[in-house]
C-alpha cells in the first residue's frame, strides 16, 4: 500500500501542494489532470527521483521518503519510452538485474519471462531506434517489470501512440496488470484512456487534487467546474435552487427551470452528461421529470457518435448514435424536445 | 530509371563554393607547400637527431598526460555544468572557457604565479615532491590549462545530449547514481568526451607561449629537450628557415597523422 502524506514540491512556478492519497495495494490508480498539473513531477517525487519539500511516503508500513530511487522498490515508463539507445531490447531488459545480484541463468530466465509476458519475444537482438512507438513501449514495460517492482509508475505512457496501437496496448495494460497484480500509479490527461483502466482516479490540477474516486463517480459527480469540465460532461450550467414539487428541487437557470435531486439551494452548477439526454421530435411520455423544447443550434459529427446542440436557449449537448440521426432527420432549426431525469442532473 | 532534370545552379551555391574554395586553399596551400619542401631522406635524418626526437617525443608524452588529466577532472566538472542549475553558472562557463581568449604567453605568467615554488600551490606540491618550472609536470599543466576548454566543452555537450530521463529510469532500475553515470550517461556522451580528448590533445601539442614560460628546456629522457613548437621557433631564430624547415614538417606530419586517425574514430558512426 502506498501512502502520501501533505506531500509538498517546489515545481517554480507553482507548488505540488497538501498531496494525501491512499493507493491500495494490486490497484490501478489513475492520476488525471491536464498539462501542466504536476503530474509527472509528482510521480517522480515518488520515485525519489525529484526532491520533496515536505511530507511523507509510506509504501508498505515503511517511510520511504527518504530513500534513494533505487532503493524505493518503484519502476517508472515514460511516455516516450526512455529505453537505453546504446543497448539492444534484451540488455535493456536486463539492465535493472545486474543490480540484483542474479546469477546469469537467471538474468537469461527472467528477461524470457518478461518477453514472454509483453508477446516480445521476436523483438530481442534488435536495437530500440528499430522499433515502433508500441513495440517501445512493451520493451519499456517489460523493462521496468523485470525487477519485480512494488509500484508501476506510467507516466502518459500511451500518448505518444497511434489510435489503434493505443486501443490495443490499453488492452495489454489491463490484461498485465490482471495478471501481474503490480500496483500501478498511471498518470493521463485523457478522461476515456483513465475510465478505461482505472480502479480510482485522483484528479490533479495546479498542483492540487481537487477530487479522488472510482472513474463513475468522476463522470457523474464532479465536485467541481473543472473536474466537471475535464470528465467531458459538456452540459454545465449555472443556477439558483430552491424548493420545488414532489420532493424535487427546481433550479432556475436563466429563466428555464431544470428539476434535480440535491440538497443545496442558491447559487449552485449542474452537469449533465450528453449522453444522459434523449432528444425527440416530439414530448416523450416517460419516467424523467424534465422535458423541454429547443431548436437544433448544431450537429458536430465524432467518429461514430454524434453531438447535437440544442438551444432552449440556454445550450444543451446530447449525444446520439448515427443510426438515430437518421432515424430523427435532425436539421439545423428544427423544433425538437430534450428529456432527462432528475437523477441525471448533478448538482454542485 | 528516371534521370533528373537539370537545373542552373543558384547564384547562392555557387557564391558559397567559391567562397570556401577560397579559404581552403587559405588552409590547405602553407600547409602542402611546407610537408612537400624537405625529401625524405632529410625527414629522416632529422627525425634521428636526438634533440628533435626526444623533442617530439615529449611533446606527444606531456599533451597525452594533460589530457588524462583533464579527463580525470574536466568530466565531472562537464557533467555538473550539464545537469545542475545554479546561481553564477554562466559567468562559470565563461571564466572556463578564457584560456581559449588570453595570450598564452600571459597565461604563462599566471600559472608562474600559482605554481611557481614562491607561491601557494607551487610550495604545496613542492611539499609533495612535484615541481613545475622546467619540468615535464609544468610542460603538462601549461599545456593542460590553455587546452581544458575544448574537452570541458565538448564532454557537456555531451551530457547534454543524453536524456536525463533515461538516467532516471536506471536509478528506478536499481542503478546507484555512479552505477547511472557509468553505465549509462557517459557511454551514451563518450563520442564527444572522446572528441574533446583528441582535441585537447592536439591543442596542447600545439602550445608554444605557456611552455615556454613555464618550461623551458626539462628533464626527458636522460636528456633536456624543449617542447617541438619551442624548438621549431628556436631552429628558425638560431639558424634560420632551412634548419627550421624539417623539423616543421616532422611536426605537421605527425599532428596530422595522429589528428586525423583520433577523428575519424571520434567520427565514427556519427550522421550529420
Amino acid at each position: 500500500m502506498i501512502k502520501i502524506r501533505a506531500l509538498k514540491v517546489n515545481l517554480g512556478d507553482f507548488w505540488l501542494e497538501d498531496i494525501n492519497l491512499d493507493i491500495e495495494e494490486g490497484e490501478y490508480f489513475i492520476i488525471l489532470g491536464p498539462t501542466g498539473a504536476g503530474k509527472t513531477v509528482l510521480l517522480e517525487a515518488l520515485a525519489g527521483l525529484y526532491p520533496i519539500s515536505q511530507g511523507e511516503i509510506w509504501s508498505d508500513g515503511r517511510e520511504i521518503s527518504h530513500l534513494y530511487p533505487e532503493k524505493r522498490g518503484m519502476g517508472i515508463v515514460y511516455q516516450d519510452q526512455a529505453l537505453f539507445p546504446h543497448l539492444s531490447v534484451k540488455d535493456n531488459i536486463a539492465f535493472g538485474l545486474k543490480f540484483m545480484s542474479y546469477p546469469r541463468e537467471k538474468v537469461r530466465e527472467r528477461v524470457d519471462d518478461m518477453v514472454g509476458l509483453l508477446k516480445i519475444s521476436h523483438l530481442v537482438e534488435r536495437n530500440p531506434s528499430t522499433l515502433s512507438g508500441g513495440e517501445r513501449q512493451k520493451v519499456a514495460l517489460a523493462r521496468a517489470l523485470a525487477t519485480d517492482p512494488r509500484v508501476l509508475l506510467l507516466d502518459e505512457p500511451l500518448s505518444a501512440l497511434d489510435p489503434e496501437t493505443k486501443e490495443g496496448l490499453q488492452g495489454e495494460l489491463r490484461e498485465l496488470h490482471h495478471r501481474v497484480k503490480v500496483t500501478v500509479i498511471h498518470v493521463t490527461h485523457d478522461f476515456e484512456e483513465a475510465v478505461a483502466l482505472g480502479n480510482r482516479v485522483a484528479v490533479l490540477n495546479e498542483g492540487q487534487i481537487v477530487q479522488v474516486g472510482t472513474p463513475d463517480e468522476v463522470l457523474r459527480r464532479p465536485k467541481s467546474e473543472f473536474v466537471a469540465h475535464f470528465a467531458l460532461s459538456r452540459n454545465i450550467l449555472s443556477g439558483r435552487a430552491g424548493d420545488g414539487e414532489d420532493g424535487y428541487t427546481m433550479v432556475d437557470v436563466g429563466g428555464i427551470e431544470i428539476r434535480a435531486i440535491t440538497e443545496l439551494r442558491d447559487e449552485v452548477h449542474l452537469s449533465l452528461r450528453p449522453e444522459d439526454i434523449l432528444i425527440s421530435r416530439q414530448p416523450l411520455h416517460s419516467s424523467a421529470r424534465n422535458s423541454l423544447s429547443g431548436v437544433v443550434a448544431d450537429i458536430i459529427p465524432r467518429g461514430a457518435v454524434i453531438y447535437v446542440t440544442v438551444s432552449l436557449p440556454l445550450e444543451l449537448t446530447c449525444l446520439i448514435t448515427r443510426q438515430s440521426l437518421e432515424d430523427l432527420e435532425l436539421r439545423r432549426g428544427m423544433k425538437v424536445w430534450v428529456t432527462f431525469k432528475a437523477g441525471a442532473v448533478h448538482v454542485f | 530509371m528516371t534521370k533528373a532534370l537539370w537545373r542552373r545552379p543558384e547564384g547562392m551555391s555557387v557564391v558559397f563554393i567559391l567562397l570556401s574554395g577560397l579559404i581552403l586553399v587559405f588552409i590547405f596551400a602553407p600547409l602542402l607547400k611546407t610537408v612537400t619542401s624537405s625529401g625524405p631522406g632529410t625527414l629522416w635524418g632529422t627525425l634521428l637527431e636526438q634533440d628533435v626526437y626526444t623533442s617530439i617525443l615529449l611533446t606527444i608524452y606531456a599533451a597525452f598526460i594533460a589530457t588524462l588529466v583533464g579527463l580525470f577532472l574536466g568530466v565531472p566538472l562537464a557533467y555538473i555544468l550539464a545537469r545542475r542549475s545554479f546561481w553564477g553558472k554562466g559567468f562559470l562557463e565563461g571564466l572556463i572557457d578564457i584560456p581559449i581568449v588570453i595570450p598564452h604567453s600571459a597565461a604563462g605568467i599566471a600559472l608562474l604565479f600559482v605554481f611557481g615554488q614562491q607561491f601557494l600551490f607551487g610550495r604545496i606540491f613542492h611539499g609533495l615532491g612535484v615541481d613545475f618550472v622546467n619540468t615535464v609536470a609544468g610542460v603538462v599543466i601549461a599545456m593542460m590549462f590553455v587546452s581544458l576548454p575544448f574537452l570541458i566543452d565538448s564532454a557537456k555537450d555531451g551530457f547534454r545530449g543524453v536524456d536525463v530521463r533515461l538516467e532516471k529510469v536506471a536509478r528506478t532500475l536499481g542503478a546507484s547514481a555512479w552505477q547511472s553515470f557509468l553505465r549509462v550517461s557517459l557511454p551514451l556522451a563518450w563520442r564527444n568526451i572522446f572528441s574533446g580528448s583528441v582535441m585537447m590533445w592536439a591543442r596542447g601539442m600545439s602550445e608554444f607561449g605557456a611552455v615556454l614560460i613555464l618550461a623551458y628546456h626539462v628533464p626527458f629522457m636522460g636528456h633536456y629537450p624543449v617542447a617541438d613548437s619551442i624548438l621549431v621557433a628556436d631552429r628558425f631564430a638560431s639558424f634560420g628557415l632551412d634548419s627550421a624547415r624539417p623539423v616543421t614538417v616532422l611536426v605537421i606530419l605527425i599532428s596530422l597523422i595522429t589528428f586525423i586517425t583520433l577523428r575519424t574514430i571520434a567520427c565514427r558512426g556519427v550522421r550529420t
